[in-house]
């Protein structure tokens, strides 16, 4: 994973967003750029707006102000036949898995193939035996109910979902949160191959400090809708900010209170 | 004074919000309806879903509404000897009135219900956000099979609630009341008017569509867990049937109400 050329505009430009639910603002001016193959983690604490920025660029939620980018094309306000034409440029590992649960293993992965680009079913099921085996699931498995897995191999699967496209752009929303911390490296592992191989740029948010590690290129920290730190993730240890080397190291002790009562 | 008037403006605004949302929804909904992508494999197994497995429930209201109608007008008529009229009695309520009310209540409480829980999980597990990011659009994957399938299946189980009602109140007349079936038959054909099933058929179209709306729209707002999809199918529930219960009486006054 590496930086491309700097004269194509970047694969994904934040400027400027601001997101307010009522009274509470979770985006307050987020700028971010993320370069065409690049790997870019957001870490903050929960609650802090990594969710809703991920879902902003998505167009799951639209923004109050800003503007947000994707190969160079503003995507806010986008109407809704152009943005399911730039979704397919997308895939998405959702934080609980968010697999649907009325379809067979092998139909959640060769969703997106068969709803999304009207590929034939067979084709697309030889599609998804292929991804599920490229996250070390078994053709076996895909004939199995999402209810009958483990939390471990729902996140492969999920995984997988996200993949079966081939997308150029992954999107990854605390991807180890809820496993442990063996199968958490291993989703990892996974996630740090998959998209190497597809040579797919991907933004990711966690506050799993080892996989923020193992899987950026560069790490951003969001605190009360701000991005506060931006910089390579080998450099996160010396960056300096107080906030930061509080986040990483766990402390409770430090500038960021947290907020007991809401 | 102030305080009171404010809390009633605030309520009527909620009100107000509500229904403009609630237009919005069904708009889009009934917009994608009508233009492709169809999806005939859900269109199918929501009509399966809504048609054939309430059968059975609105079979067993349905006998036993004509049954007791057969009884109870046989007894209130007998005071003025106006017996003969029990079966006119049991045909025009089953096809106006009750084939079509009692049958979408009981389709509310089953499938308004189940689309408000299934949507609402989906909703709060984030399953209709992953729907958006595989380039499928909910409107359309989720909702516009749901409304065709209850606007196109409530209309043919009241249809069959009718009959089963009739029947119900046949066997009363015959079996306990002693009335002659050929006659009683008969009485059921005389009085009997195109109009008396298109308007309940009507009705069933609208309660269907009604139904549907409900579960999907409360469903698809649902927020914040387990218990925001307990309420939502509350809502659903509640709501469909006093929609029902008003645009029976809208319905009933646009055909009869000269």
């Amino acid at each position: 994973m590496s930086h491309m050329p700097a004269n194509r505009p970047p694969k994904i430009q934040l400027t400027d967003v601001h997101k307010a639910f009522g009274p509470k603002v979770v985006l307050d001016g987020i700028d971010l750029t993320v370069g065409r193959g690049e790997s870019v983690v957001v870490i903050g604490g929960s609650g802090t707006g990594k969710s809703v920025m991920l879902k902003c660029v998505l167009g799951l939620l639209t923004p109050e102000r800003g503007s947000i980018l994707v190969d160079g094309k503003e995507v806010v306000g986008m109407r809704s036949r152009e943005r399911t034409q730039v979704m397919q440029k997308f895939g998405m590992l959702f934080q609980g898995g968010a697999l649907f649960d009325s379809l067979k293993v092998w139909e959640n992965v060769a969703f997106g193939l068969i709803q999304g680009r009207k590929m034939p079913r067979e084709q697309a099921h030889e599609i998804a035996v292929d991804k599920l085996s490229q996250v070390g699931l078994a053709p076996s498995a895909g004939d199995l109910w999402p209810s009958e897995l483990s939390g471990g191999m729902q996140k492969r699967v999920s995984l997988a979902r996200a993949i079966a496209t081939n997308p150029e752009i992954i999107f990854f929303d605390e991807p180890t949160t809820g496993l442990d911390p063996i199968m958490a490296d291993v989703i990892n592992d996974l996630i740090v191959k998959c998209v190497k191989e597809l040579g797919a740029t991907a933004l990711s948010i966690t506050h799993d400090m080892a996989s923020a590690r193992k899987i950026a290129d560069r790490i951003a920290m969001l605190y009360k809708g701000k991005l506060i730190w931006i910089g390579p993730a080998d450099e996160i240890d010396r960056s300096g900010n107080p906030f930061v080397d509080q986040f990483i190291h766990g402390r409770a002790e430090g500038p960021i209170k947290m907020e007991l009562r809401a | 004074m102030i305080d009171l008037l404010r809390a009633v403006g605030r309520l009527f605004i909620v009100f107000l919000s509500h229904v403009g949302r609630l237009s919005v929804f069904a708009a889009t909904a009934l917009s994608h309806a009508v233009r492709p992508p169809f999806y005939p494999r859900l269109i199918l197994r929501a009509t399966i879903e809504i048609g054939y497995y309430s059968l059975p429930v609105v079979g067993l209201t349905a006998i036993f509404s004509g049954m007791v109608l057969a009884l109870q007008s046989y007894t209130g008529f007998a005071r003025f000897s106006a017996e003969g009229a029990v079966a006119t009695v049991v045909v025009l309520s089953m096809t106006r009135e009750l084939g079509p009310v009692l049958a979408g209540l009981m389709v509310a409480g089953r499938i308004g219900a189940s689309m408000a829980a299934e949507i609402g999980t989906m909703r709060v597990t984030e399953q209709i956000d992953a729907l958006q990011t595989l380039s499928t659009d909910p409107f359309k994957y989720l909702i516009a099979p749901r409304l065709l399938a209850g606007l196109l299946m409530l209309p043919l189980l009241v249809l069959v609630a009718d009959v089963i009602g009739v029947f119900g109140g046949y066997l009363v007349a015959v079996y306990k009341l002693g009335f002659n079936p050929a006659t009683y038959i008969s009485r059921t054909w005389e009085y009997l008017e195109a109009l008396d099933v298109i308007s309940g058929l009507t009705k069933a179209a609208v309660f269907g569509f009604l139904i549907s709306l409900m579960g999907c729209y409360h469903g698809y707002h649902s927020k914040g867990g387990a218990q925001g999809v307990g309420a939502a199918t509350t809502n659903s529930v509640v709501s469909a049937a006093i929609l029902i219960l008003i645009f029976n009486y809208v319905i009933t006054a646009l055909y009869f109400g000269k």
